[in-house]
């Protein structure tokens, strides 16, 4: 385990090294190089100051309200027949909208049922597998100015709901 | 787009006046109003950073060598870009960093990503197929190394963090192939709709 975690700390420090080793070998000049870049980002990030703001009110309203209790409640018969915890459902539903959220919604998992618990796995490997979809869809395409959006939400909400199946299936059949 | 902002907005206060919930309304589209602009400010920093170092790596050819590399894989998943386009390099980088598990790092790479797609995009206002695709594996998530996930079960106590590594993986790459399997399906159909 330390093992896992020391070892992400060295991946993004050797990427930059190596990053910079090859720029200056081949004779880039790479703190200009390296300004005009940020200088690009800096722009694209102040683009998505609006789009963020509105993602944020949005998903915070809808959280606030108990919005996603209700769509748990009426999704029931289905939940119960694919044998899906709730808290599960719960769960998946946050993640496609807020990673942070989400994120402190499966510490409250392992708060109440215990990491290592049936609950506590699944948490773990819904969040592993899944990503914020909405968020990312918002703001990607707000960063450059797309309103047709065409079949990328439904295509993301299959896939999500996929990898729901699939964590429920597995974490039964590993751990179970 | 449009159309999930609204229901969130409204499915949301809906919900609220149903659960009696509307005291914490305000106050909470409020704070969170005040938290976009805090993460808006925290993402300019490591976007103008990411994308410093990307300019590098692109200037010194090292993405172009990168991506050449994975480029049969990426010309059968994005037919529509051309050859050594930059977004190739984007979207390698973008994926990359998602697959280590570097959500802060992947976001700089998407966004560049959907700015070099739109370059090829003669609509500028509906998403291309490249996009499309791109987005469906994205946001599928392709997680190798879930460093948060891990360090959060150590911190609860869990006996042994690591355990989930197996799962998530199948289970990342079932969503992922699901991801690329849907999208594939939705392009010839809408290919269809819209001819018409």
């Amino acid at each position: 385990m330390a093992e896992q975690i020391s070892v992400s700390s060295w991946i993004i420090p050797l990427v930059i090294v190596a990053v910079f080793l090859h720029g200056l070998i081949k004779n880039v000049r790479v703190f200009e190089v390296f300004t005009q870049g940020a200088q690009e980002g800096l722009l694209l990030a102040i683009k998505l100051v609006p789009y963020l703001l509105g993602i944020y009110v949005a998903v915070s309203i809808f959280r606030e309200s108990g919005a996603v209790d209700l769509i748990v409640k009426a999704l029931n018969p289905v939940i119960r027949l694919l044998e899906i915890p709730a808290d599960a459902l719960f769960l998946s539903i946050v993640r496609t909208l807020s990673g942070p959220a989400a994120l402190s919604m499966m510490v409250e998992i392992f708060d109440t049922y215990g990491p290592d618990s049936f609950m506590g796995r699944l948490a773990s490997t819904l969040m592993g597998s899944t990503d914020t979809t909405f968020y990312v869809i918002a703001i990607y395409f707000g960063s450059i100015g797309i309103k047709k959006t065409r079949y990328s939400v439904p295509a993301g909400i299959m896939a999500d709901f996929a990898s729901l199946l699939a964590s429920v299936y597995i974490v039964k059949r590993l751990f179970e | 787009m449009n159309w999930i902002f609204a229901f969130l907005i409204l499915g949301g206060i809906f919900a609220a006046a149903w659960n009696g919930k509307m005291d914490s309304i305000t106050p909470a589209a409020l704070e969170a109003a005040k938290t976009a602009i805090e993460r808006a400010i925290n993402l300019m920093g490591v976007v103008g950073f990411w994308l410093g170092i990307a300019k590098v790596a692109e200037e010194s050819g090292l993405i172009n060598s990168i991506s050449r590399f994975i480029a049969p894989l990426f010309r059968w998943l994005f037919p529509s870009i051309p050859k050594g386009h930059p977004a190739m390099g984007s979207i390698l980088m973008n994926l990359s960093a998602n697959m280590l598990g570097f959500g802060n790092a992947a976001t700089p790479f998407g966004l560049k990503a959907m700015k070099e797609l739109q370059t090829l995009n003669p609509n500028p206002d509906t998403a291309t197929e490249a996009m499309c695709t791109f987005l469906a594996i994205n946001t599928s998530s392709v997680t190798l190394i879930p460093a948060t996930i891990i360090a959060l079960r150590a911190a609860a106590g869990s006996q042994n963090p690591s355990e989930v590594l197996g799962a998530i993986l199948f289970a990342t790459t079932c969503s992922t192939l699901v991801a690329v399997v849907a999208d594939y399906a939705f392009r010839l159909f809408y290919r269809k709709i819209e001819r018409r």
